[in-house]
């Protein structure tokens, strides 16, 4: 789909260069020039992408301006764009969403970013009942062309109340598409596309990810938000993840290829909506699924990949489909309890042998 | 409009530093008494003990603070929020409640609790991440701090409906009027569940003094991000009287809190102070001020300082000599080595304890849970 797919330019690349800092890589030949980044560049450097390509777009939350945003993905931008654009807010999150909510049914495309998402709940009116109804309730006269930016997920210990996975509970409203990057690709390429939907889009960032580094191509790659992806071929489980839990994933499908298991590994990457397709075709050709979700099991959107894997492809199945999800329990502050309420690529791989083994 | 009315809608929000002429003083920054009308009876029969006890609380809360701070940079806390620069403010207001009356905290006072008479490794406990909660709320009328901005302020106005439903309010009775005391921040002001809880408290008289102590700083946001005037004229809005008092002043913060929990055991409730005073240190561990606010703002602020001022006072009124200085700085340094000794020896908790108090009693999924993960624990034993 072309229009949300980003297309390079090169504005793009010099906000890329700019924003890095660094370009390494060859300029011609086949290998297209790459830099190094991290998660949290990739994503700064998708800010200044859109601020330099739309007058429109504008950025405003709690400490985004002076202290560069709680997790310092808008470091820089205020002195470079100004005030105007780059918003400090006073400390209400029904205020600066709903602000946002109004912004956007006036033309103009705010990026609002949210400390974390339990703190987004102080404004689930503006998102839930505001954002994702206003097309509808107002006959498609309304458009809420809004994004919330917001991070989520525990393993920094931060406590119960900065560490939940909300993103789920948002993945099942209608009215909103909900997208979780969980690569630098789409922490670079997530936020264009999300911008030109005339819909009210949230991108939720998993706090453990923002020093994920790595290259990046200096052109952009474009980046499709309407697909889930398959981020390691497989062939006798698929684990499924997203955001946080894809790093895991990964690290579950090592600890596999060890012992003779091949697993494929599915990013989710779009919550909402779920891309059927990507996920009953991996299971398909692997006849066995492992859900992991940093959520709580019940009622979590790992329940809800499950039983469309049960719905559109139980015949396929050679074993039951396995979840690891979080423990049950308000995040702990403790470390050594965080760490143990938390899936983990141990416990990963030991559902995938159950899963390969039990009824392999 | 008339010129009046634009003239006061535009007054300048005060110089930061300054207070403005609304600000309650007793004490000069330079340690001078001066007399307040209103207020001078509230400090009248504080003896020199009495003031030389605040000066006491004041050394050892700060020591208390640099203890946390340092834990947490040695890795033995995960966080630390800072009290420094708002002794006076939190000495001030917690020694003027009475034991029965019940405190609200945010996350940063550690020195209400301590005159509380809280045991000081309560908050290392809780930052150190060996309790849940950290202390009972119940044995000193302190309850746990809330992290969700302002949340509490609503908590606080339900509350104290309660305590006037129980008709502990206006009957005259001392040791039963109960005033209760909610904390939030500069920042937290801009919250809905604030606002919202002004309006619901007024609308029930809540025997709630709201105290907002103005550090000037939201993390990196300056109080002119969330208010165009002094925070104190907003209560004028709700319907409630607000005063502003210097939170740098151990005496004017205890005389005005006073009085204010007066008005509320009295049935006045409720009342917002402003507490006008200033962070001197960072957010909490997990920031840098220098990245937003100059150097020059926390020298200036260093002149308002809550220690020196009662010092200078105390020694300048004879009412306490070197010996009494040295002998409270000994007492810190003692203090702190046994905050450290406590902190460092604590226990932790063991893995299965993340299950308890999800709810009241036995949930099958806590079972459930709770059970594998002591299957999995056994399986190393098994293993070795
Ligand atoms: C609802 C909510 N939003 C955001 C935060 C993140 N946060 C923690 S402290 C803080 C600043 C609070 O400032 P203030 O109310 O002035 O209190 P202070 O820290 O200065 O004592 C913010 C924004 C939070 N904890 N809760
Ligand atoms: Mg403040």
């Amino acid at each position: 789909m072309s229009r949300r797919t980003a297309t390079a330019d090169r504005a793009r690349e010099q906000a890329t260069e700019k924003a890095t800092g660094k370009t390494t890589g060859k300029t011609t030949g086949k290998v297209p020039p790459t830099v190094e980044t991290t998660y949290r560049e990739a994503m700064r450097a998708a800010h200044r992408e859109a601020l330099l390509r739309d007058p429109r777009v504008f950025l405003m939350g709690e400490d985004v301006g002076r202290y560069g945003g709680s997790f310092a993905v808008s470091l820089g931008l205020l002195e470079e764009f100004g005030e105007e654009r780059i918003r400090d807010t006073p400390l209400s999150e029904s205020a600066f969403t709903g602000a946002g909510v109004g912004a956007a049914m006036r033309g103009l495309r705010p990026i609002v970013e949210i400390m974390t998402v339990n703190f987004s709940l102080l404004a689930l009116d503006q998102i839930l009942d505001n954002a994702a109804t206003l097309r509808h309730m107002s006959g498609g006269q309304l458009s809420v062309p809004l994004v919330i930016r917001m991070t989520t997920g525990a393993g920094r210990q931060l406590a119960a109340q900065h560490s939940h996975s909300l993103e789920g509970w948002y993945a099942s409203i209608p009215g909103l598409r909900v997208l979780a990057p969980a690569t630098l690709e789409d922490a670079r390429g997530m936020l264009w596309p999300a911008l030109e939907d005339p819909d009210p889009v949230l991108i939720f960032e998993h706090g453990s990810l923002y020093n994920l580094s790595g290259t990046l191509p200096v052109e952009p790659t474009p980046v499709d938000i309407e697909r889930a992806a398959v981020r390691r071929p497989g062939t006798d489980v698929t684990l499924i993840a997203y955001a946080g839990g894809l790093g895991k994933a990964l690290a579950a499908a090592d600890l596999l290829a060890a012992e003779g298991i091949s697993a494929e590994v599915v990013d989710l990457r779009v919550l909402r909506p779920l891309d059927d397709a990507t996920i009953i075709g991996s299971v398909s050709r692997t006849h066995r699924a492992v859900v992991v979700d940093e959520a709580w099991r019940s009622g979590s959107l790992a329940a809800e990949v499950t039983a469309r894997i049960v719905e559109q492809a139980f015949y396929e199945l050679d074993a039951p489909v396995e979840r690891v999800c979080a423990a049950e329990v308000p995040i702990p502050y403790p470390h050594h309890l965080e760490e143990a309420a938390l899936p983990q690529p141990e416990g990963i791989a030991a559902a995938a042998r159950r899963a390969v083994g039990e009824h392999g | 409009m008339s010129d009046k009315v634009v003239a006061e809608l535009h007054q300048p929000t005060p110089e930061v530093g300054d207070g403005g002429p609304d600000m309650i003083q007793l004490l000069t920054p330079e340690g001078q008494r001066v007399s307040h009308p209103d207020y001078d009876q509230y400090v009248a029969d504080l003896t020199a003990e009495d003031l030389r006890s605040f000066y006491r609380d004041l050394v050892l809360i700060r020591r208390l603070d640099a203890e946390g701070y340092a834990l947490q940079r040695q890795g033995e806390l995960g966080l630390w929020p800072s009290l420094l620069g708002q002794e006076a403010a939190q000495v001030g207001s917690g020694r003027a409640l009475k034991p029965h009356d019940f405190v609200f905290p945010t996350y940063r006072e550690h020195g209400v609790g301590f005159v509380r008479g809280m045991d000081p490794q309560s908050s290392l406990q809780l930052f150190r991440g060996v309790s849940q909660g950290g202390w009972d709320p119940t044995e000193h009328n302190f309850h746990l701090y809330t992290i969700v901005i302002g949340a509490q302020t609503l908590h606080a106005t339900g509350y104290a409906m309660g305590v006037k439903m129980d008709g502990n309010v206006g009957t005259g009775d001392p040791d039963r009027d109960t005033a209760v005391i909610c904390y939030f921040g500069d920042g937290a002001s801009s919250q809905g569940d604030v606002n919202e809880a002004f309006v619901y408290a007024a609308s029930f008289d809540a025997p709630v003094v709201f105290f907002c102590q103005n550090n000037q700083w939201a993390i990196s946001e300056p109080v002119t991000k969330q208010t165009r005037i002094p925070l104190f004229q907003r209560a004028r809005g709700f319907g409630f009287p607000g005063v502003r008092v210097d939170g740098n002043d151990v005496l004017a913060t205890y005389a005005v809190t006073k009085h204010c929990l007066d008005e509320a055991r009295n049935g006045n409730g409720p009342l917002l102070i402003e507490a006008y005073t200033y962070r001197m240190g960072a957010h909490t561990t997990a920031d840098d001020p220098t990245k937003y606010r100059v150097s020059a703002e926390v020298e200036q602020w260093k002149f308002r300082d809550p220690i020196l001022r009662l010092k200078t006072y105390l020694a300048h009124e004879g009412m306490a000599d070197d010996a009494f200085f040295t002998q409270v700085d000994e007492e810190a340094d003692g203090f702190a080595a046994e905050l450290r000794e406590g902190c460092i020896t604590m226990e932790t908790m063991a893995g299965e304890t993340m299950w308890d108090h999800v709810y009241a009693e036995d949930h099958p999924v806590m079972e459930a849970e709770r059970a594998a993960f002591l299957a999995y624990k056994a399986s190393f034993e098994e293993a070795n």
